[in-house]
């Protein structure tokens, strides 16, 4: 295979998966609601900013998102830590349990959660909203952070916990000097894939929001339902920007190291 | 370190929130009005058709996704350290935005009248894709390539350049050099690809319904018997799960079970 085959099967690949995006894009700025294009605007920008519904679905969403990622990665940490300190054949026992909503298709995940919340409710008297909806999105993003954390851990130098025991550190010290800064790259990674796996899920909320509750996707779900409208194209626009901003952003520094590293 | 206890929180929530829910859906499946009846697995039998074809399509769906990840991430492996990355950045974007979107930028493109028909007519070939099976294969690949990409290619760039050199220097053409050293050591990627793909793919919801109205999935069937009957839906439910379950139990006996390999 030559360079020049490989470069065009890669683009091949890229352009299967931005065409629709860009065609998105495209018609967003069109002055017409069908696919025949009539003309630049940003009427749909205007009013897509004008919706309250989808400007209170997005607010409700980083609400849920901030606060589910918050405890699952309190939570997981934790666990852990725990699983870490135990026995291996334990330890790995406790992470076939917690794997379960990884590896179990999300829609057995987000109807088994329903089933659970629809029961309590009658029997201690709350309806399904946002906070069943958060204690949902809690229980899918705990075992990431988990893996996430849990490779730092095994990976980590046990004598320096020793050593700062030795020289004096209370446990409690040794573990905040230690051990913590060992793992913030896993905890920050696990925050952050809870984070935007929160951000984006459709189907869990889809089951356990009852019947008022709307998230981003939720809105975008009763949006393509009710036969489109180019907000929708907007909002993916925007959304697509907001996306790739931030991951220049984050790479930007990785860049700079690669590319000294290459010279 | 002693510290067991730190996990007993995420125990309590695990029993709450895993081990009773679940439980609650073999309780549904098994039950008809708070007796034990098997009368709900009697009644799922009407969708045995629908499920063959629900795992049917994301085979294929998963075969695809292989076949065309698994040169690229094979390329990837191989570049230098900033065509990684963004490679790594362009592949990961579109799967930053809403699937819900994404189906319905691919339901703009395929429609009819849409980019593909009038490309194809261009030279001359009457193509209909929307409302086909094959559009319902077409979004399951667009929506869960990623999933096969990305670990696939993570293994690949452990693989040891000199192992690949090695290989060649000893005589080995490309055939035997991919035979002998890169598909056995790239095999743990494949596996958690394939199941990253195949249990998605088998249980979704709405990607179906989007590309062809007329055909419903598994994942859209349990929504709908969850509308009308719990018990029901829950038998459908347990079937998907415990059948997902035999399918990652044999996939991953070709490969290892490690599912830290499956943080991307």
């Amino acid at each position: 295979m030559t360079r020049r085959s490989h470069k065009i099967y890669t683009a091949l690949i890229l352009l299967f998966l931005y065409i629709p995006i860009f065609i998105l894009i495209f018609y967003s700025f069109n002055d017409g609601k069908t696919t025949v294009f009539k003309g630049f605007t940003l009427k749909w920008y205007v009013e897509l900013f004008k919706d309250t519904v989808i400007m209170e679905s997005l607010l409700n969403s980083f609400i849920v998102a901030i606060t589910s990622a918050i405890s699952a990665t309190i939570l997981g940490t934790m666990a852990a830590i725990g699983i870490f300190s135990m026995k291996k054949k334990t330890g790995d026992m406790v992470l076939q349990v917690s794997n379960l909503p990884i590896i179990n298709p999300e829609i057995v995940t987000g109807v088994s959660l329903m089933l659970m919340f629809v029961f309590f409710s009658g029997l201690l008297g709350f309806e399904l909203g946002m906070g069943t909806v958060i204690l949902a999105h809690i229980s899918f993003s705990v075992p990431y952070v988990v893996l996430n954390v849990l490779p730092k851990l095994r990976q980590m130098n046990r004598n320096i916990y020793e050593a700062a025991l030795d020289l004096g550190c209370s446990p409690a010290v040794a573990f905040r000097k230690v051990v913590i800064p060992e793992i913030m790259p896993g905890v920050v990674s696990g925050f952050l894939m809870a984070f935007t796996f929160s951000l984006d899920d459709f189907i869990i909320t889809y089951f356990t929001r009852g019947s008022k509750f709307q998230t981003l996707p939720i809105e975008i779900y009763t949006m393509l339902r009710r036969r489109l409208s180019p907000k929708i194209n907007a909002l993916s626009t925007l959304m697509f920007l907001i996306v790739l901003i931030a991951l220049i952003l984050v790479n930007l520094k990785d860049y700079r190291q690669a590319k000294r590293g290459a010279k | 370190m002693k510290s067991k206890w730190t996990a007993t929180p995420y125990f309590i929530w695990m029993a709450i929130f895993i081990i009773v829910p679940l439980g609650m859906v073999v309780y549904y499946a098994f039950s008809d009005d708070g007796k034990f009846s098997l009368q709900a697995f009697l009644d799922i039998t009407i969708y045995a058709p629908v499920f063959f074809k629900s795992l049917w399509l994301a085979l294929i769906a998963t075969v695809i996704s292989l076949v065309i990840s698994y040169p690229l991430a094979y390329m990837m492996s191989r570049a230098n350290a900033v065509t990684q990355k963004t490679m790594v950045m362009l592949i990961m974007l579109p799967m930053w935005m809403n699937f819900l979107l994404r189906i319905y930028a691919l339901v703009t493109l395929l429609q009819e009248n849409g980019l593909v028909e009038k490309f194809f007519s261009l030279f001359g070939i009457e193509v209909s894709i929307i409302n086909t099976s094959t559009a319902v294969v077409i979004g399951m690949v667009y929506n869960f390539i990623p999933y096969m990409l990305m670990p696939i290619y993570t293994v690949m760039t452990k693989i040891d350049n000199n192992l690949i050199e090695a290989a060649a220097d000893l005589g080995s053409n490309t055939f035997n050099v991919f035979k002998k050293v890169v598909i056995p050591l790239s095999l743990p990627g494949v596996v958690s690809g394939i199941t990253m793909v195949f249990v998605p793919a088998a249980s979704t919801f709405l990607v179906a319904q989007y590309l062809d109205g007329s055909n419903k999935l598994i994942g859209d069937f349990i929504e709908k018997e969850f509308l009308r009957d719990y018990s029901t839906g829950s038998a459908l439910s347990l079937v998907l799960m415990v059948v997902m379950f035999i399918f990652i139990g044999l996939t991953n006996r070709f490969g290892n079970d490690d599912m830290e390999g499956m943080v991307i």
